[in-house]
C-alpha cells in the first residue's frame, strides 16, 4: 500500500475537527505540527506533563519504507522517559559492536564498541524500523484522554503574530483555521512552515547517492554493524549492513553521483550487490528499496518568536552515524520541559532562548561529525582519496591508524559547554558528568532493591546527593550511597542539580542550600552567575 | 605532553642530509600516485608520533602559506 509514493504501514482515521465549518477560531496554547517521531515525542512529553495536546499532520497513516533504524542509547533513555523504551528494546535488535572491512578481507581493519561504559540500563544501540517507533508513540498518545491527533490535516498557511499565530488547515473536504500561542514545527526536512515563513536552511549537499535496500532473509549473522570500504561487490565504493527485527536487514550501497535511480532499483540490477553480501544460495525478498542523496544543513535559529522548530525541520544530516531522529529526540526533550515551565508561569519566556543555544550547538556537532564521515566515505579530491586509502592500508597492521577510520561516528549526546543554564564548577571534580553533560546511568540499590539511576530521576528537577547529608531544599532530592559504582561515577559526598532532561545544571563537592537555590534559578532563567 | 607546546621551527633534525636523501630515494621510480600514497602514509605516521594537536595544526597552517 502506498500514498503519493510513500509506503503505508498503518492507516489512521481522518475525522473532521470541532473547528471545521467556520465560526469562532479556537485559541490553543500550543499545536504540534507533524506526526514523525519528533512531533509525536514532543506531543507525548507535553501530554505526560498534563497539557491538552493537539497534533495536526498531513499524513493519515504511519509511513513504512526505509527510514531510520538505529536508535542510540540517548534516544532509548528518552523513550524510557516517555514510557515506551522497554517496548522498543524488546522488539528491537540490540547491538554494541561495529566492524569495518576493507577490500575482500574477512578480517575487520577496525572494530568499535558503542557502549564503552558498561552497567547501564540501555545498550549502545537498538535497531528497529522507524514505523514501529512511531506506532508505539501513537499507541501511548492514543491511550491518553488529553491528546488529539488530527490525521490528514495539513498546514497550508501560517500567519505569524507576536503572541499567537493563525494556521490554515486543509483537509480532504475543507479548510479551517486554528489559532495558537505556540507552534511547534516538527514538519520534517521539507517543512512547509519554514518555507511559508521564508526562513533559511543552508548547508552542503553531498554529491553521492545510496541504494538503501531493506531485504528479508534468514541467515544467522551476528547483531553487529558491518561496514565495507571497497568490497568486491561494490568496487571503489562502500556498503553497510544492519540487522532489523522480523528477519529484515538494511543493506546500503554507495552508488556515486550520476545514477539512473529507476534503473538502480530494478531487481536484476540490485541482485549482484545483495548477492555480494548474502552469497549465492540464500533466498531473499525485497521489503522496500529506494535511492537517497543526502545533505547536511540547519536553520540559523530554531526559535522564531513563538514558532519553534525541531527535528528534521530544523536540521538535517547524512545518515552515517544515525544522527537524524537521534538528534531530534533530544530537541523535544529539551524543549518540552522549558515550554511546560513557561506555560505554568514558573519560568520566563526567555528560557526558550536556551533551547536555541543548546540545540543549535547539538545540530552543529551532528553536522560536523556527519560531514567528516561523509568526507571519509566519499573523498572529495584525489588527495583526499589517497589519505583515506593510506589510513585503511595502515589500519590492518598499525593500531594508531584504526581510530582514523571513519565509517560514521555514531550518535552520542552533545555536551552543552556554554549553556546559559549551567553553573560552572566551583569545586574540583576528578569524575562525574560536568555541567551541561547528561547524567551517566548506574545501578543503585535502595532498601534492598535495585534500580537504574536514570529511571529514578524525577520528571522535574532532581537533586542527586551521593552521601549522608544533602542540602535541605524544596527540590525533589534523591539521596544515594556513594559506595560502589555510583561513587566511582559521581564522586563521594557530591551533590548534582539535574534538569528534567537529565542534564547536569550544577554540581558541588560541598553544596549549601543557597548554592542549590542560585543554580536552580539560573537553570530556569538563564540569569545569574 | 604539554598542550601549549608549539611547532619547533628551529633546526632539530639529526644528520639532516642522510634523512633528506632517504626521503628522496624512497620516491625513486614511483608513479605520482604511489608517491602520493607514500607521502600520505609518512605524514600519518609522523602526525601520530607528534600527537600534539596544536603542533600539527600549526604545521598545516604554516605549510599553507606561500
Ligand atoms: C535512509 C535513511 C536512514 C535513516 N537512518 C536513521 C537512523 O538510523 N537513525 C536516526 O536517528 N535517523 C535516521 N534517519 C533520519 C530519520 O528518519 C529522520 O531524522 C526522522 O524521520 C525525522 O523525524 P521528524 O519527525 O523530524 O520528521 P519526519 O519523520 O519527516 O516527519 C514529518 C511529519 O510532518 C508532517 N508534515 C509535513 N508537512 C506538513 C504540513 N504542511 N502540515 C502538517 N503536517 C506536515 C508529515 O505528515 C510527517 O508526519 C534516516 C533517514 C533516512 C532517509
Amino acid at each position: 500500500m502506498s500514498f503519493e509514493g510513500i509506503p503505508v504501514y498503518k492507516e489512521k482515521a481522518y475525522f473532521k475537527s470541532a473547528e471545521h465549518g467556520g465560526g469562532e477560531v479556537k485559541r490553543h496554547s500550543f499545536i504540534v505540527v507533524g506526526s514523525g517521531p519528533i512531533g509525536l515525542a514532543m506531543a507525548l512529553f507535553m501530554a505526560r506533563k498534563g497539557h491538552q495536546v493537539t497534533i495536526v499532520t498531513a499524513f493519515d497513516f504511519i509511513p513504512a519504507g526505509s527510514k531510520g533504524i538505529c536508535y542510540s542509547k540517548e534516544a532509548l533513555d528518552i523513550f524510557d522517559d516517555l514510557g515506551i523504551g522497554e517496548r522498543i528494546v524488546e522488539k528491537g535488535v540490540i547491538w554494541n559492536v561495529g566492524k569495518v572491512f576493507w577490500g575482500d578481507s574477512s578480517d575487520p581493519v577496525y572494530q568499535f564498541d558503542m557502549l564503552p561504559v558498561k552497567d547501564q540500563k540501555n545498550p549502545g544501540f537498538v535497531n528497529i524500523q522507524q514505523y514501529y517507533v512511531e506506532d508505539y508513540l501513537v499507541d501511548a498518545l492514543e491511550a491518553m484522554d488529553n491528546v488529539q491527533i488530527r490525521w490528514g490535516h495539513k498546514v497550508s498557511g501560517i500567519d505569524v503574530g507576536e503572541n499567537a499565530s493563525t494556521l490554515t488547515i486543509t483537509t480532504r473536504d475543507s479548510k479551517y483555521q486554528m489559532a495558537s500561542d505556540y507552534v511547534l514545527a516538527c514538519d520534517g526536512s521539507k517543512s512547509t512552515i519554514r518555507e511559508f515563513m521564508g526562513l533559511d536552511f543552508d548547508g552542503r549537499i553531498f554529491e553521492d547517492s545510496f541504494l538503501i535496500a531493506d531485504v528479508k532473509f534468514k541467515q544467522s549473522r551476528p547483531s553487529e554493524r558491518w561496514f565495507w570500504f571497497d568490497p568486491p561487490f561494490n568496487q571503489g565504493r562502500t556498503a553497510l549492513l544492519h540487522k532489523q527485527p522480523d528477519d529484515i536487514w538494511r543493506l546500503d550501497f554507495q552508488l556515486g553521483w550520476d545514477v539512473d535511480r529507476d534503473a538502480a532499483i530494478k531487481p536484476e540490477n540490485m541482485a549482484p550487490y545483495i548477492r555480494g553480501i548474502l552469497g549465492e544460495d540464500i533466498e531473499y525478498e525485497e521489503d522496500w528499496v529506494s535511492v537517497y542523496t543526502f545533505q547536511c544543513r540547519r536553520m540559523a535559529n530554531f526559535v522564531h518568536g513563538r514558532v519553534i522548530f525541531a527535528g528534521d525541520a530544523a536540521h538535517q544530516v547524512s545518515p552515517f552515524g544515525a544522527r537524524g531522529a537521534n538528534s531530534g529526540l533530544p530537541d523535544v526533550q529539551n524543549l518540552a520541559w522549558k515550554l511546560d515551565l513557561i506555560l505554568r508561569g514558573q519560568a520566563p519566556e526567555s528560557l526558550l532562548e536556551s533551547y536555541d543555544v543548546e540545540r543549535t550547538q547539538g545540530a552543529d556537532e551532528n553536522i560536523l561529525n556527519s560531514s567528516r564521515s561523509t568526507d571519509f566515505i566519499t573523498p572529495k579530491s584525489e588527495t583526499s582519496t589517497v589519505f583515506r586509502d593510506a589510513v585503511l592500508e595502515l589500519a590492518g597492521e598499525y593500531e594508531f591508524a584504526r581510530p582514523l577510520v571513519n565509517s560514521g561516528r555514531l550518535s552520542a549526546p552533545t555536551p552543552y559547554h556554554h549553556s546559559p543554564l549551567s553553573t560552572p564548577d566551583r569545586d574540583e571534580f576528578a569524575v562525574g558528568p560536568k555541567p551541561g553533560q547528561v547524567c551517566v546511568d548506574v545501578p543503585i540499590c535502595q532498601n534492598g532493591e535495585y534500580y537504574w539511576l536514570l529511571d529514578s530521576l524525577d520528571d522535574g528537577f532532581t537533586l542527586l546527593h551521593f552521601g549522608q547529608n544533602p542540602p535541605q531544599t524544596n527540590i525533589q532530592t534523591l539521596k544515594l550511597s556513594d559506595a560502589g559504582l555510583a561513587g566511582q561515577r559521581y564522586g563521594a559526598g557530591t551533590t548534582y542539580l539535574v534538569r528534567p532532561d537529565k542534564i547536569v545544571a550544577a554540581r558541588w563537592a560541598n553544596a549549601s542550600e543557597n548554592d542549590v537555590k542560585q543554580a536552580h534559578k539560573k537553570a530556569i532563567t538563564g540569569e545569574g552567575k | 605532553m604539554k598542550t601549549s607546546e608549539s611547532l619547533n621551527t628551529t633546526a632539530n633534525l639529526q644528520d639532516c642530509d642522510t634523512v633528506y636523501e632517504a626521503l628522496i630515494n624512497a620516491h625513486e621510480g614511483l608513479s605520482d600516485k604511489d608517491s602520493a600514497k607514500l607521502n600520505a602514509k609518512l605524514i600519518l605516521f609522523l602526525i601520530n608520533h607528534i600527537g600534539n594537536k596544536n603542533v600539527i595544526l600549526e604545521a598545516i597552517e604554516k605549510s599553507q602559506a606561500n
